[in-house]
């Protein structure tokens, strides 16, 4: 066989520690055990691909499904998904979900005392083109707040999941809209040591895909871990 | 000069309505080749509470050892029916359970240059797991070894974890059944799963 071509490791400090305290319900579920390092194998290199079956081209859309549209600003959430070298990942699989305009997400547990929309679940899915786009119409969703800390709210954000081209390079995370005052005391926003790493989970207001007397756009471009150039060491020690 | 990768964020407590359209607990189809298993388990915080908001995903080669994607360049039938791929939440109790097939074995990485290593050529069986909860940051990774599998003495792996964590790893036979296995997975204490930097 070809010899693996293993996936480059995060960057220092751009990702989150698991035990944050100020996010209070990492305390009891962060591990307090280091992490064994892996090398990457053909477990790591590999992960599910998606068929065109599965998809259902309408999911894009949260603002069409359901009898009438929902309430609140319509808006069109689009951009790349790349690697860190910026090449295009083509026809990965990428899903959202996200409260209503109100700030109430359509789920039993959330308890918010704002209206559920009736024509408006929250959720959709999408594979990426040839060039990586992918491109989402829905409604801008509404901040609430959580029982973190006294007066906690959590900034208005979607929910992202990115599979990539191998189980290594899984991402599930959350875009924020620009100049949204509640990121400042937010801890999820927060919980990324790096300013520049969390500023990245920020979506870029687009002239180019606002679209005239119909909706705004955002631009949120995804980067999943790259190949690394170096081939498999067997650099670490056991029991690290 | 590169890029960085994107920051991961919590699931949060309300991954479900964007998740579940993609659940999948019985990853093999009547017509996929090989041993039908059940594997169940719970998944429990610090204070050994149930977690009722975890999602997992699964990844595992079909009964030949072989992933079911493009760079599993390794001469091995294909299951067209088995994508190897599950996602499953825990219930209310913090509970979960799937059906699958007992994975093949896969290689392990060689070292050019190096003539002997302490692992075999071969990974023993393993389904690779990811686990994201509210209050995860980011998600965990582990895998999911079986019992009486004389490949977990020379694993890859399971070479590189202390002796006496491993057992987190591996599954334990039910007692009703040969085909069931329980395995719980626990975010943090004295019996605190061992989870994988990839």
């Amino acid at each position: 066989m070809a010899p693996l071509r293993p996936y480059r490791r995060y960057h220092p400090g751009t990702q989150p520690e698991y035990l944050h305290s100020p996010y209070v319900s990492s305390q009891k579920r962060a591990p307090s055990q280091p992490l064994v390092h892996l090398p990457h194998t053909i477990s790591e290199i590999t992960g599910p691909v998606f068929s065109n079956e599965l998809i259902d081209v309408k999911a894009f859309d949260l603002t069409k499904q359901h009898s009438a549209e929902p309430l609140g600003e319509r808006i069109i959430v689009s951009g790349r998904v790349i690697d860190e070298d910026g090449r295009a990942l083509p026809h990965t699989l990428v899903e959202i979900w996200q409260a209503n305009s109100a700030g109430r997400y359509a789920h039993a547990i959330d308890q918010h005392d704002a209206p559920l929309d009736p024509n408006f679940t929250g959720c959709g899915h999408t594979i990426t083109d040839a060039e990586g786009r992918y491109r989402f119409v829905t409604i801008k969703p509404g901040a609430y707040p959580w029982q973190n800390h006294y007066n906690a709210w959590r900034a208005a954000h979607i929910h992202f999941s990115v599979f990539g081209p191998a189980f290594a390079t899984r991402l599930i995370s959350q875009m924020y809209f620009p100049g949204d005052p509640l990121m400042a005391n937010d801890p999820i926003f927060n919980c990324t040591a790096d300013e520049s790493a969390r500023n990245r989970l920020i979506s870029l207001f687009d002239w180019e895909t606002t679209m005239p007397l119909h909706a705004l756009g955002y631009r949120f471009d995804i980067v999943m871990s790259g190949r690394d150039a170096t081939p498999f060491e067997e650099n670490h020690g056991a029991h690290r | 000069m590169t890029l960085r990768a994107t920051t991961w964020q919590t699931v949060g407590p309300f991954f479900k309505i964007g998740l579940a359209w993609l659940y999948r607990e019985d990853l093999a189809g009547a017509d996929v080749h090989g041993e039908r298993i059940e594997i169940t388990g719970r998944v429990l915080d610090a204070d050994g509470n149930t977690v009722p908001d975890a999602v997992l995903e699964l990844w595992q080669a079909n009964s030949h050892g072989k992933y079911a994607h493009p760079e599993d360049g390794q001469n091995k039938p294909i299951d067209s029916g088995f994508s190897g791929f599950g996602r499953i939440a825990t219930d209310d109790q913090g509970r979960f359970r799937f059906t699958t097939i007992r994975p093949g074995q896969v290689p392990a990485p060689e070292i050019s240059g190096k003539a002997a290593t302490a692992w075999a050529p071969l990974q023993a069986p393993h389904i690779n797991v990811s686990v994201c909860t509210r209050g995860l940051l980011r998600r965990l990774v582990t895998r999911i070894y079986f019992p009486d599998e004389s490949a977990n003495a020379t694993d890859f792996a399971l070479l590189k974890v202390d002796p006496v964590r491993r057992s987190t790893l591996i599954a334990k036979r039910s007692a009703n059944s040969p085909s069931k296995f329980e395995w719980d997975l626990v975010l943090q204490g004295p019996h605190e799963t061992v989870f994988f930097d990839i």
